[in-house]
């Protein structure tokens, strides 16, 4: 048989994935159902869901006082379920910029984010956010007035993080949905800022 | 529980130590200073969790905020620049 070009190979990880679902399906410890169910539920977390609680914050002062004043109750508020997440929201104004990274894996809010995009995951991005955040948000198109303090979150421990991005200029009297299209997932990491309105 | 040992606002050092096992401290701030910005309620300790021990009393857990120009020599960017990371108590003694 050759089948080599035509078939990648498993790597170690797949490998590893796929003999431990196998052995907790026969062992009857799971069923390939509640596997796919699972996988499911992860699909549908995106970042859709940070960008409504943004938008929501951005309209609602009182709502925006209680997101940074306990993340995790506020976005049950929303009848986001946010379990084993403990939510830290910190908001981007003119004087401060905030930033995530997990400087030891990739803790990240899946819950209200989904996936971590790869770069985050990456060593470059969790060695370098640290130590010269400055000179990494420039590689992402953001240039951070001198004036304007950076604060950098290490997301290591039990915390989760999102940054408020700043609401954008121009879009006065917008509803909360067609604000929360404006609001990406970079935004909501710190290494971007929200989108502008387009121009009529 | 262990009983909280500090308050915002308060000045700590992180422990210079490097024990193995799973540990939550970052290599890069250990035996540097800095203030407490909050407390974040108390979690079983990880350390002992990836021993499958239950972690237990479990530790109170900290924000810590540090000043970019003194953990880094030579930083470059706003002298008020911060790195905020989370610190379990059992790694901070009274600056």
């Amino acid at each position: 048989m050759n089948d080599r070009g035509r078939y990648r190979q498993l790597t170690y990880f797949q490998l590893m994935e796929v003999t431990l679902r196998e052995l907790l399906v026969e062992k009857g410890l799971l069923t390939e159902r509640q596997i796919a169910d699972a996988v499911e539920d992860m699909r549908r977390r995106t970042p859709e869901r940070g960008a409504r609680v943004v938008a929501h914050a951005w309209t609602h002062p009182e709502y925006k006082e209680r997101l940074i004043e306990n993340g995790t109750r506020a976005c049950e508020e929303l009848g986001l379920d946010v379990p084993a997440l403990k939510l830290v929201v910190v908001e981007n104004t003119p004087q401060v910029h905030n930033v995530i990274v997990c400087t030891l894996c990739s803790c990240y809010p899946r819950m209200l984010l989904g996936i971590p995009p790869d770069w985050y995951k990456s060593r470059n991005y969790r060695s370098r956010m640290v130590r010269e955040p400055r000179a990494v948000l420039a590689e992402f198109g953001l240039k951070v007035p001198r004036q304007t303090r950076i604060r950098v979150h290490d997301s290591t421990a039990d915390m989760r993080y999102l940054v408020l991005p700043m609401r954008p200029a121009g879009t006065r009297g917008w509803s909360e949905e067609r604000l929360a299209a404006l609001v990406t997932r970079d935004s909501m990491i710190g290494v971007a800022v929200a989108k502008k309105p387009r121009r009529k | 529980m262990a009983e909280p040992r500090f308050r915002p606002g308060d000045a700590v050092r992180v422990m210079k130590a490097y024990p193995l096992g799973h540990v939550r401290t970052p290599y890069y701030i250990r035996g540097h200073t800095g203030v407490i910005e909050r407390i974040c309620g108390s979690f079983p300790n990880p350390e002992e969790l990836a021993q499958m021990r239950d972690g237990l009393p479990a530790q109170p857990l900290y924000r810590v905020r540090f000043m970019q120009k003194e953990v880094w020599p030579g930083y470059r960017g706003n002298p008020a620049d911060v790195v905020e990371i989370e610190i379990y108590q059992h790694w901070l003694e009274k600056a």
